[in-house]
Protein backbone atom coordinates (compact mmCIF):
# COMPACT_ATOMS: atom_id res chain seq x y z
CA UNK A 1 0.00 0.00 0.00
CA UNK A 2 1.55 3.52 -0.80
CA UNK A 3 1.38 5.97 1.57
CA UNK A 4 -1.58 8.26 1.41
CA UNK A 5 0.45 11.52 1.59
CA UNK A 6 3.41 10.73 -0.68
CA UNK A 7 1.59 8.72 -2.80
CA UNK A 8 5.87 7.28 -3.18
CA UNK A 9 6.35 5.34 -0.35
CA UNK A 10 5.22 2.31 1.23
CA UNK A 11 2.89 2.59 4.15
CA UNK A 12 3.93 1.57 7.21
CA UNK A 13 2.17 3.51 9.73
CA UNK A 14 -1.96 3.15 9.59
CA UNK A 15 -3.49 6.01 11.75
CA UNK A 16 -7.46 6.42 12.83
CA UNK A 17 -8.66 9.23 13.94
CA UNK A 18 -12.02 10.55 14.48
CA UNK A 19 -12.66 13.56 13.21
CA UNK A 20 -16.38 15.49 12.85
CA UNK A 21 -17.57 12.47 14.74
CA UNK A 22 -16.11 10.59 11.30
CA UNK A 23 -13.86 8.02 11.40
CA UNK A 24 -10.88 7.99 9.06
CA UNK A 25 -7.88 5.93 8.72
CA UNK A 26 -4.76 7.61 7.34
CA UNK A 27 -2.11 5.03 5.86
CA UNK A 28 1.34 6.98 5.66
CA UNK A 29 4.94 6.16 5.14
CA UNK A 30 7.01 6.61 8.31
CA UNK A 31 9.05 9.92 6.96
CA UNK A 32 5.57 11.42 5.88
CA UNK A 33 4.33 10.32 9.86
CA UNK A 34 7.30 11.92 11.17
CA UNK A 35 6.29 15.27 9.59
CA UNK A 36 2.83 15.03 10.50
CA UNK A 37 4.20 14.61 14.19
CA UNK A 38 2.68 10.98 14.15
CA UNK A 39 4.67 8.85 17.02
CA UNK A 40 6.24 6.03 14.60
CA UNK A 41 6.77 3.59 16.95
CA UNK A 42 4.29 3.01 19.79
CA UNK A 43 6.11 1.53 22.99
CA UNK A 44 8.74 2.94 24.52
CA UNK A 45 11.65 5.25 23.98
CA UNK A 46 10.78 7.37 21.07
CA UNK A 47 13.88 8.89 20.16
CA UNK A 48 13.38 12.03 17.72
CA UNK A 49 17.15 12.35 17.55
CA UNK A 50 18.26 8.72 16.59
CA UNK A 51 15.50 9.26 14.36
CA UNK A 52 17.00 11.87 12.63
CA UNK A 53 20.48 10.25 13.09
CA UNK A 54 19.25 7.09 10.84
CA UNK A 55 17.82 9.24 8.16
CA UNK A 56 20.69 11.58 8.05
CA UNK A 57 22.50 8.17 7.57
CA UNK A 58 19.83 6.90 5.07
CA UNK A 59 20.45 10.54 2.91
CA UNK A 60 24.03 10.88 3.34
CA UNK A 61 25.10 11.00 0.09
CA UNK A 62 23.00 14.02 -0.73
CA UNK A 63 23.37 16.06 2.75
CA UNK A 64 24.91 18.52 2.72
CA UNK A 65 26.30 17.30 6.11
CA UNK A 66 27.72 14.26 4.53
CA UNK A 67 29.99 16.64 2.06
CA UNK A 68 31.05 18.68 5.10
CA UNK A 69 33.97 16.70 5.87
CA UNK A 70 35.72 19.75 8.08
CA UNK A 71 36.30 19.32 11.58
CA UNK A 72 35.31 21.54 14.21
CA UNK A 73 38.86 23.54 14.25
CA UNK A 74 38.58 23.77 17.72
CA UNK A 75 37.60 20.49 19.39
CA UNK A 76 38.17 18.25 16.40
CA UNK A 77 34.55 16.75 16.05
CA UNK A 78 33.91 15.99 12.43
CA UNK A 79 30.23 15.42 10.86
CA UNK A 80 31.16 11.67 10.60
CA UNK A 81 31.43 12.14 14.56
CA UNK A 82 28.40 13.80 15.53
CA UNK A 83 26.35 11.27 13.18
CA UNK A 84 27.65 8.51 14.69
CA UNK A 85 27.25 9.93 18.57
CA UNK A 86 24.50 12.40 18.19
CA UNK A 87 26.95 14.75 20.32
CA UNK A 88 28.88 18.00 19.69
CA UNK A 89 32.46 18.30 21.01
CA UNK A 90 32.32 22.03 22.14
CA UNK A 91 30.40 24.57 22.03
CA UNK A 92 32.77 26.00 18.75
CA UNK A 93 30.76 23.44 17.23
CA UNK A 94 27.36 25.20 17.09
CA UNK A 95 29.11 27.78 15.04
CA UNK A 96 31.01 25.41 12.94
CA UNK A 97 27.99 23.46 11.76
CA UNK A 98 25.69 26.25 12.41
CA UNK A 99 23.64 25.88 8.94
CA UNK A 100 23.30 22.28 8.96
CA UNK A 101 22.32 22.60 13.06
CA UNK A 102 19.69 24.95 12.24
CA UNK A 103 17.99 22.56 9.94
CA UNK A 104 18.09 19.82 12.60
CA UNK A 105 16.80 21.73 15.43
CA UNK A 106 13.48 23.12 13.12
CA UNK A 107 13.01 18.96 12.68
CA UNK A 108 13.84 18.52 16.54
CA UNK A 109 12.07 21.76 18.17
CA UNK A 110 10.04 23.04 15.79
CA UNK A 111 12.26 26.69 15.95
CA UNK A 112 15.95 27.47 15.94
CA UNK A 113 15.27 30.57 18.17
CA UNK A 114 15.92 30.68 21.74
CA UNK A 115 13.09 32.32 23.72
CA UNK A 116 14.00 31.59 27.28
CA UNK A 117 15.96 32.91 29.86
CA UNK A 118 18.53 35.33 29.12
CA UNK A 119 22.29 34.90 30.25
CA UNK A 120 22.79 38.14 31.09
CA UNK A 121 26.44 37.18 32.92
CA UNK A 122 27.84 36.36 29.42
CA UNK A 123 25.90 39.59 27.48
CA UNK A 124 30.11 40.13 25.83
CA UNK A 125 31.12 36.66 25.82
CA UNK A 126 27.95 35.51 23.52
CA UNK A 127 28.75 33.15 20.94
CA UNK A 128 28.60 34.29 17.18
CA UNK A 129 28.26 37.67 16.23
CA UNK A 130 28.04 41.11 16.36
CA UNK A 131 26.39 44.01 18.15
CA UNK A 132 23.62 44.32 14.86
CA UNK A 133 23.06 40.27 15.01
CA UNK A 134 22.42 40.66 18.97
CA UNK A 135 20.29 43.63 18.87
CA UNK A 136 18.34 42.15 15.86
CA UNK A 137 17.81 39.04 18.33
CA UNK A 138 17.16 40.80 21.84
CA UNK A 139 14.41 42.44 19.82
CA UNK A 140 12.49 39.37 18.52
CA UNK A 141 12.83 38.20 22.35
CA UNK A 142 11.67 41.79 23.54
CA UNK A 143 9.06 41.21 21.32
CA UNK A 144 8.20 37.70 22.36
CA UNK A 145 8.00 38.55 26.48
CA UNK A 146 5.21 41.80 25.53
CA UNK A 147 3.61 39.05 23.93
CA UNK A 148 3.65 37.07 27.11
CA UNK A 149 2.70 39.87 28.78
CA UNK A 150 6.65 39.33 30.90
CA UNK A 151 7.06 42.86 31.68
CA UNK A 152 9.78 42.37 33.87
CA UNK A 153 12.14 40.29 30.91
CA UNK A 154 10.86 42.88 28.83
CA UNK A 155 12.58 45.80 30.77
CA UNK A 156 15.40 43.83 30.83
CA UNK A 157 15.75 43.25 27.04
CA UNK A 158 15.01 46.93 26.56
CA UNK A 159 17.78 47.52 28.98
CA UNK A 160 19.87 45.82 26.87
CA UNK A 161 19.21 46.73 23.70
CA UNK A 162 19.42 50.71 24.60
CA UNK A 163 22.65 49.63 26.01
CA UNK A 164 24.27 47.76 22.70
CA UNK A 165 22.77 50.44 20.56
CA UNK A 166 24.63 53.71 22.68
CA UNK A 167 27.53 51.53 22.02
CA UNK A 168 27.37 51.67 18.51
CA UNK B 1 37.83 4.41 52.63
CA UNK B 2 37.38 6.96 55.70
CA UNK B 3 33.62 8.33 53.91
CA UNK B 4 32.43 4.65 53.80
CA UNK B 5 29.35 6.06 54.69
CA UNK B 6 29.43 9.15 52.57
CA UNK B 7 26.25 8.51 50.69
CA UNK B 8 23.84 7.77 53.99
CA UNK B 9 20.35 9.41 53.55
CA UNK B 10 21.02 11.51 51.05
CA UNK B 11 18.85 13.72 48.43
CA UNK B 12 16.02 11.29 49.10
CA UNK B 13 13.59 13.64 51.21
CA UNK B 14 10.91 13.40 48.39
CA UNK B 15 10.44 9.70 49.89
CA UNK B 16 8.45 10.88 52.60
CA UNK B 17 5.07 10.91 49.85
CA UNK B 18 2.42 13.46 50.25
CA UNK B 19 2.73 16.51 47.76
CA UNK B 20 0.21 17.69 45.35
CA UNK B 21 -1.61 14.56 43.62
CA UNK B 22 0.18 12.62 45.76
CA UNK B 23 -2.74 9.66 44.75
CA UNK B 24 -1.44 9.62 41.51
CA UNK B 25 2.07 11.56 41.09
CA UNK B 26 5.48 9.66 42.81
CA UNK B 27 7.84 12.57 42.22
CA UNK B 28 8.28 15.50 39.99
CA UNK B 29 12.23 16.52 38.35
CA UNK B 30 13.37 19.11 37.08
CA UNK B 31 16.89 19.91 35.23
CA UNK B 32 18.69 22.19 32.88
CA UNK B 33 21.72 21.50 31.22
CA UNK B 34 24.30 24.01 30.82
CA UNK B 35 27.97 23.97 29.74
CA UNK B 36 30.88 25.96 30.76
CA UNK B 37 32.63 28.63 27.59
CA UNK B 38 36.33 27.26 26.66
CA UNK B 39 35.80 23.81 27.95
CA UNK B 40 35.30 20.99 25.41
CA UNK B 41 32.22 18.91 25.77
CA UNK B 42 32.48 15.61 28.08
CA UNK B 43 32.70 13.38 24.99
CA UNK B 44 35.97 15.68 23.91
CA UNK B 45 37.32 16.38 27.42
CA UNK B 46 40.35 15.12 28.72
CA UNK B 47 41.04 14.59 32.25
CA UNK B 48 42.54 17.80 32.95
CA UNK B 49 39.63 19.49 31.08
CA UNK B 50 37.40 17.28 33.80
CA UNK B 51 39.54 18.40 36.69
CA UNK B 52 39.48 22.15 36.07
CA UNK B 53 35.39 21.82 35.35
CA UNK B 54 34.94 20.39 38.31
CA UNK B 55 37.63 23.31 40.51
CA UNK B 56 35.92 26.10 38.83
CA UNK B 57 32.01 24.70 39.71
CA UNK B 58 33.53 24.03 43.26
CA UNK B 59 34.90 27.28 43.75
CA UNK B 60 31.68 29.09 42.53
CA UNK B 61 29.51 26.80 44.83
CA UNK B 62 31.63 28.58 48.13
CA UNK B 63 29.97 31.16 49.16
CA UNK B 64 26.40 30.59 47.52
CA UNK B 65 23.42 31.43 48.93
CA UNK B 66 21.12 28.87 46.96
CA UNK B 67 22.04 25.78 48.46
CA UNK B 68 22.26 25.24 52.60
CA UNK B 69 25.57 23.72 53.61
CA UNK B 70 25.81 21.28 50.23
CA UNK B 71 28.10 18.31 49.97
CA UNK B 72 30.33 17.47 47.12
CA UNK B 73 30.46 13.90 46.41
CA UNK B 74 33.03 12.94 43.95
CA UNK B 75 32.33 9.80 42.14
CA UNK B 76 36.02 8.50 41.90
CA UNK B 77 36.11 8.66 46.33
CA UNK B 78 32.87 6.04 46.14
CA UNK B 79 33.01 2.71 45.64
CA UNK B 80 30.87 0.97 42.91
CA UNK B 81 28.32 0.27 45.55
CA UNK B 82 27.70 3.71 46.97
CA UNK B 83 27.81 5.43 43.36
CA UNK B 84 25.08 2.44 42.47
CA UNK B 85 23.10 3.94 45.71
CA UNK B 86 23.12 7.00 44.27
CA UNK B 87 21.69 5.89 40.68
CA UNK B 88 18.96 3.71 42.37
CA UNK B 89 17.94 6.97 44.17
CA UNK B 90 17.56 8.63 40.71
CA UNK B 91 20.33 11.09 41.74
CA UNK B 92 22.63 10.44 39.31
CA UNK B 93 22.96 9.13 35.90
CA UNK B 94 24.13 6.33 34.22
CA UNK B 95 26.43 8.46 32.42
CA UNK B 96 27.76 10.19 35.50
CA UNK B 97 28.80 7.10 37.57
CA UNK B 98 30.25 5.48 34.48
CA UNK B 99 30.30 1.75 34.59
CA UNK B 100 30.32 0.55 38.36
CA UNK B 101 32.30 -1.83 37.84
CA UNK B 102 35.00 -0.29 36.69
CA UNK B 103 37.21 3.25 38.01
CA UNK B 104 34.52 6.35 38.01
CA UNK B 105 34.77 9.11 35.42
CA UNK B 106 37.28 11.53 36.92
CA UNK B 107 36.18 15.04 37.35
CA UNK B 108 32.42 13.77 37.85
CA UNK B 109 30.75 14.48 41.01
CA UNK B 110 27.41 15.37 42.36
CA UNK B 111 26.42 18.21 44.86
CA UNK B 112 23.45 17.89 47.03
CA UNK B 113 22.02 20.24 49.80
CA UNK B 114 21.85 17.01 52.59
CA UNK B 115 18.87 14.91 52.31
CA UNK B 116 17.22 16.88 49.36
CA UNK B 117 17.47 16.32 46.09
CA UNK B 118 18.67 19.78 45.17
CA UNK B 119 21.77 19.78 43.54
CA UNK B 120 24.21 18.91 40.44
CA UNK B 121 25.29 16.79 38.32
CA UNK B 122 29.39 18.18 37.51
CA UNK B 123 30.52 16.41 33.83
CA UNK B 124 27.96 14.48 33.06
CA UNK B 125 27.28 14.77 29.35
CA UNK B 126 27.16 18.34 29.61
CA UNK B 127 29.36 20.09 32.45
CA UNK B 128 26.27 20.87 34.53
CA UNK B 129 23.38 19.68 35.41
CA UNK B 130 21.34 21.71 37.70
CA UNK B 131 18.78 19.67 39.61
CA UNK B 132 16.20 18.96 41.82
CA UNK B 133 13.33 16.27 42.67
CA UNK B 134 10.27 16.89 44.85
CA UNK B 135 7.27 14.89 46.26
CA UNK B 136 4.11 14.78 44.14
CA UNK B 137 2.97 17.04 41.31
CA UNK B 138 5.16 20.17 42.13
CA UNK B 139 6.51 21.44 38.40
CA UNK B 140 6.45 25.30 39.65
CA UNK B 141 8.18 24.74 42.30
CA UNK B 142 10.94 22.24 41.06
CA UNK B 143 11.42 24.80 38.29
CA UNK B 144 12.22 28.04 40.77
CA UNK B 145 14.70 25.69 42.91
CA UNK B 146 16.18 25.27 39.97
CA UNK B 147 16.15 28.09 37.99
CA UNK B 148 17.36 30.46 41.43
CA UNK B 149 20.39 27.50 41.81
CA UNK B 150 21.21 27.87 37.82
CA UNK B 151 21.01 31.64 38.14
CA UNK B 152 23.11 31.69 40.67
CA UNK B 153 26.17 29.77 39.54
CA UNK B 154 25.56 31.53 35.66
CA UNK B 155 26.84 34.87 37.69
CA UNK B 156 29.90 32.98 38.48
CA UNK B 157 30.36 30.78 35.65
CA UNK B 158 31.12 31.73 32.55
CA UNK B 159 27.94 29.93 30.43
CA UNK B 160 28.19 28.28 27.09
CA UNK B 161 25.78 30.93 25.64
CA UNK B 162 24.79 31.40 21.72
CA UNK B 163 22.50 34.29 20.57
CA UNK B 164 20.15 32.43 18.59
CA UNK B 165 20.03 28.94 19.83
CA UNK B 166 20.04 29.78 23.23
CA UNK B 167 21.99 27.64 26.07
CA UNK B 168 24.52 25.17 24.38
CA UNK B 169 24.71 21.32 25.06
CA UNK B 170 26.33 18.56 23.52
CA UNK B 171 23.18 17.01 22.03
CA UNK B 172 20.66 19.07 20.43
CA UNK B 173 17.57 17.46 21.53
CA UNK B 174 18.77 19.75 24.88
CA UNK B 175 19.93 23.36 23.66
CA UNK B 176 17.79 26.00 24.23
CA UNK B 177 16.42 26.24 27.49
CA UNK B 178 18.57 22.97 28.31
CA UNK B 179 15.06 22.55 30.63
CA UNK B 180 13.96 18.94 31.02
CA UNK B 181 11.00 18.42 33.51
CA UNK B 182 9.41 15.06 33.94
CA UNK B 183 6.74 13.88 36.18
CA UNK B 184 7.33 9.65 37.65
CA UNK B 185 3.41 8.88 37.06
CA UNK B 186 1.46 6.05 38.73
CA UNK B 187 -0.99 4.88 36.25
CA UNK B 188 -2.40 1.36 37.11
CA UNK B 189 -6.23 2.25 36.17
CA UNK B 190 -5.28 3.26 32.70
CA UNK B 191 -3.41 -0.08 32.44
CA UNK B 192 -6.22 -2.07 33.38
CA UNK B 193 -8.74 -0.57 31.60
CA UNK B 194 -6.52 -0.80 28.54
CA UNK B 195 -6.90 2.81 27.78
CA UNK B 196 -2.85 3.47 28.57
CA UNK B 197 -1.97 3.21 24.67
CA UNK B 198 -4.10 6.28 23.75
CA UNK B 199 -3.24 8.43 26.85
CA UNK B 200 0.46 7.76 25.49
CA UNK B 201 -0.07 8.75 21.98
CA UNK B 202 -2.11 11.15 23.00
CA UNK B 203 1.42 12.24 24.88
CA UNK B 204 3.31 12.09 22.33
CA UNK B 205 1.12 13.99 20.07
CA UNK B 206 1.58 17.06 22.01
CA UNK B 207 5.40 17.61 22.53
CA UNK B 208 5.65 15.15 25.64
CA UNK B 209 7.51 11.81 25.22
CA UNK B 210 7.44 9.19 28.21
CA UNK B 211 9.63 5.95 29.33
CA UNK B 212 9.97 3.56 31.99
CA UNK B 213 11.18 4.31 35.64
CA UNK B 214 14.94 4.81 34.87
CA UNK B 215 14.78 7.11 32.45
CA UNK B 216 15.97 6.98 28.53
CA UNK B 217 15.16 3.37 26.99
CA UNK B 218 13.96 1.81 30.23
CA UNK B 219 10.95 -0.91 30.33
CA UNK B 220 7.86 0.07 31.94
CA UNK B 221 7.82 -1.53 35.73
CA UNK B 222 4.89 -1.43 37.81
CA UNK B 223 2.98 0.73 35.81
CA UNK B 224 5.00 3.89 36.34
CA UNK B 225 6.03 6.06 33.32
CA UNK B 226 7.35 8.92 33.51
CA UNK B 227 6.51 12.04 31.30
CA UNK B 228 8.71 14.89 30.65
CA UNK B 229 9.12 17.75 27.74
CA UNK B 230 10.39 16.55 24.51
CA UNK B 231 11.65 19.96 22.88
CA UNK B 232 13.56 22.41 24.33
CA UNK B 233 13.94 25.46 22.23
CA UNK B 234 11.74 27.96 20.93
CA UNK B 235 9.71 27.99 24.08
CA UNK B 236 10.13 29.73 26.83
CA UNK B 237 10.65 27.43 30.20
CA UNK B 238 7.65 29.01 32.11
CA UNK B 239 5.99 27.68 28.91
CA UNK B 240 7.22 24.46 28.51
CA UNK B 241 6.42 23.49 32.75
CA UNK B 242 2.95 25.27 32.04
CA UNK B 243 2.10 22.87 29.19
CA UNK B 244 3.56 19.60 30.82
CA UNK B 245 1.64 20.81 34.00
CA UNK B 246 -1.82 20.90 31.68
CA UNK B 247 -1.38 17.14 30.24
CA UNK B 248 -0.35 15.60 33.83
CA UNK B 249 -3.32 17.27 35.53
CA UNK B 250 -5.20 15.70 32.25
CA UNK B 251 -4.08 12.49 32.54
CA UNK B 252 -4.29 12.67 36.07
CA UNK B 253 -8.06 13.32 35.42
CA UNK B 254 -8.18 10.24 32.85
CA UNK B 255 -6.34 8.29 35.84
CA UNK B 256 -8.91 8.97 38.21
CA UNK B 257 -11.99 8.56 36.27
CA UNK B 258 -10.31 4.24 35.31
CA UNK B 259 -10.11 4.00 39.04
CA UNK B 260 -13.40 5.19 39.94
CA UNK B 261 -14.82 3.12 36.59
CA UNK B 262 -13.02 -0.32 37.24
CA UNK B 263 -14.41 0.57 41.26
CA UNK B 264 -17.95 0.82 40.12
CA UNK B 265 -17.65 -1.78 37.27
CA UNK B 266 -15.24 -4.72 38.50
CA UNK B 267 -15.06 -3.91 42.26
CA UNK B 268 -14.32 -7.21 42.73
CA UNK B 269 -11.22 -8.12 40.22
CA UNK B 270 -9.94 -4.71 41.92
CA UNK B 271 -9.96 -6.08 45.65
CA UNK B 272 -8.77 -9.36 44.49
CA UNK B 273 -5.58 -8.54 42.75
CA UNK B 274 -4.84 -5.52 45.58
CA UNK B 275 -5.37 -8.20 47.92
CA UNK B 276 -3.10 -10.99 46.12
CA UNK B 277 -0.65 -8.72 45.85
CA UNK B 278 -0.32 -7.76 49.74
CA UNK B 279 -0.73 -11.71 50.06
CA UNK B 280 2.29 -12.19 48.18
CA UNK B 281 4.36 -9.31 49.46
CA UNK B 282 3.61 -10.05 52.82
CA UNK B 283 4.70 -13.89 52.76
CA UNK B 284 6.87 -14.31 49.74
CA UNK B 285 10.56 -15.46 50.62
CA UNK B 286 11.99 -14.71 47.09
CA UNK B 287 11.26 -11.71 45.09
CA UNK B 288 12.60 -10.11 41.95
CA UNK B 289 12.90 -6.54 41.70
CA UNK B 290 10.08 -6.51 38.58
CA UNK B 291 7.66 -8.54 40.17
CA UNK B 292 8.25 -6.71 43.52
CA UNK B 293 7.33 -3.05 41.56
CA UNK B 294 4.52 -4.49 39.71
CA UNK B 295 2.91 -5.73 43.22
CA UNK B 296 3.81 -2.30 44.96
CA UNK B 297 2.03 -0.92 41.54
CA UNK B 298 -1.19 -2.92 43.39
CA UNK B 299 -0.62 -1.80 46.41
CA UNK B 300 -0.70 1.40 45.83
CA UNK B 301 -4.04 1.58 43.95
CA UNK B 302 -5.30 -0.20 46.88
CA UNK B 303 -4.25 2.45 49.07
CA UNK B 304 -5.46 5.03 47.25
CA UNK B 305 -8.88 3.86 46.78
CA UNK B 306 -9.43 2.98 50.23
CA UNK B 307 -9.20 -0.23 49.84
CA UNK B 308 -5.86 -0.97 51.68
CA UNK B 309 -5.02 0.66 55.26
CA UNK B 310 -1.76 -0.36 55.55
CA UNK B 311 1.22 0.22 54.52
CA UNK B 312 1.61 3.68 54.72
CA UNK B 313 2.85 5.56 51.08
CA UNK B 314 5.55 6.41 52.41
CA UNK B 315 6.87 2.72 53.05
CA UNK B 316 6.22 1.52 49.95
CA UNK B 317 7.90 4.75 48.30
CA UNK B 318 11.06 3.49 50.64
CA UNK B 319 10.80 -0.28 49.56
CA UNK B 320 10.91 0.96 46.24
CA UNK B 321 14.45 2.60 46.76
CA UNK B 322 15.68 0.63 49.11
CA UNK B 323 14.78 -2.88 47.66
CA UNK B 324 16.83 -2.35 45.20
CA UNK B 325 20.03 -4.15 45.14
CA UNK B 326 22.66 -1.21 46.12
CA UNK B 327 20.63 -0.42 48.92
CA UNK B 328 19.95 -4.29 50.01
CA UNK B 329 23.54 -4.89 49.87
CA UNK B 330 24.26 -1.77 52.09
CA UNK B 331 22.25 -3.66 54.56
CA UNK B 332 23.30 -6.78 54.36
CA UNK B 333 26.74 -5.42 54.46
CA UNK B 334 28.25 -7.41 51.47
CA UNK B 335 27.34 -7.95 47.94
CA UNK B 336 24.99 -10.18 46.92
CA UNK B 337 24.11 -12.24 43.30
CA UNK B 338 20.75 -12.43 42.03
CA UNK B 339 18.92 -15.28 43.59
CA UNK B 340 20.39 -13.72 47.30
CA UNK B 341 19.28 -10.49 46.10
CA UNK B 342 15.43 -11.85 45.70
CA UNK B 343 15.99 -13.26 49.34
CA UNK B 344 16.75 -10.35 50.91
CA UNK B 345 13.94 -8.08 49.24
CA UNK B 346 11.38 -10.24 50.45
CA UNK B 347 12.73 -10.34 54.00
CA UNK B 348 12.97 -6.90 53.38
CA UNK B 349 9.68 -6.22 52.35
CA UNK B 350 7.73 -8.74 54.87
CA UNK B 351 9.62 -6.31 57.29
CA UNK B 352 8.38 -3.58 56.26
CA UNK B 353 4.66 -4.35 56.00
CA UNK B 354 4.89 -6.12 59.26
CA UNK B 355 5.92 -3.13 61.06
CA UNK B 356 2.62 -0.74 59.47
CA UNK B 357 0.60 -3.46 60.15
CA UNK B 358 2.32 -3.72 63.71
CA UNK B 359 1.92 0.29 63.94
CA UNK B 360 -1.83 0.56 62.97
CA UNK B 361 -2.91 -2.02 65.38
CA UNK B 362 -1.66 -0.94 68.10
CA UNK B 363 -2.49 2.75 67.46
CA UNK B 364 -6.71 1.48 65.95
CA UNK B 365 -9.15 -0.42 66.79
CA UNK B 366 -8.91 -4.21 65.47
CA UNK B 367 -10.89 -3.97 62.72
CA UNK B 368 -9.10 -1.91 60.64
CA UNK B 369 -6.80 -4.87 60.14
CA UNK B 370 -6.39 -7.36 57.78
CA UNK B 371 -6.61 -4.31 55.23
CA UNK B 372 -8.90 -4.59 52.58
CA UNK B 373 -11.70 -7.49 53.41
CA UNK B 374 -13.93 -5.28 54.42
CA UNK B 375 -14.46 -3.29 51.70
CA UNK B 376 -18.20 -3.86 50.73
CA UNK B 377 -19.36 -1.20 52.71
CA UNK B 378 -16.44 1.27 52.01
CA UNK B 379 -17.20 2.29 48.20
Amino acid sequence: MRCDNCGEREAEIHLTQIVDSELTTLHLCSECAGEKGVPTQVGLGSAPLTDFLAQMEKGATDSALAVESEACPYCGTTAADFRRTGRLGCSQCWAHFEPKLRSLLRRIHGSTQHVGKLYLGAAEEEIGVGADARIGTLRRRLERAIELEDFETAADLRDRIHELESVE
Amino acid sequence: MEDADAVRDRGIDWLAGGGPDHEVVLSTRVRVARNLQGFPFSIRAGVDDRRRVLARVQSALEGGTSLVEPELLEMESLDSGQRRLLLERHLVSRDLIGNPDEVAPPGAALVLEGRRALGLMINEEDHLRVQTLLNGLQLVQAWQEVSRLDEELGGRLPYAFHHEFGFLTSCPTNVGTGLRASVLIHLPGLVLTKEIRKVLQGISQVGLTYRGLYGEGSEVVGNFFQISNQTTLGKTEEELIDHLARIVGQVIQYEKQARAILLREAPTVLEDKVGRAYGILSHAYTLPFDEMMNLISGLRLGLTLKLLRTPRVETLNRVMIFGQTAHLERMAGRSLDDADADVHRAAFVRRALAEDEEAARSAGPERDLPAGTDGDDER
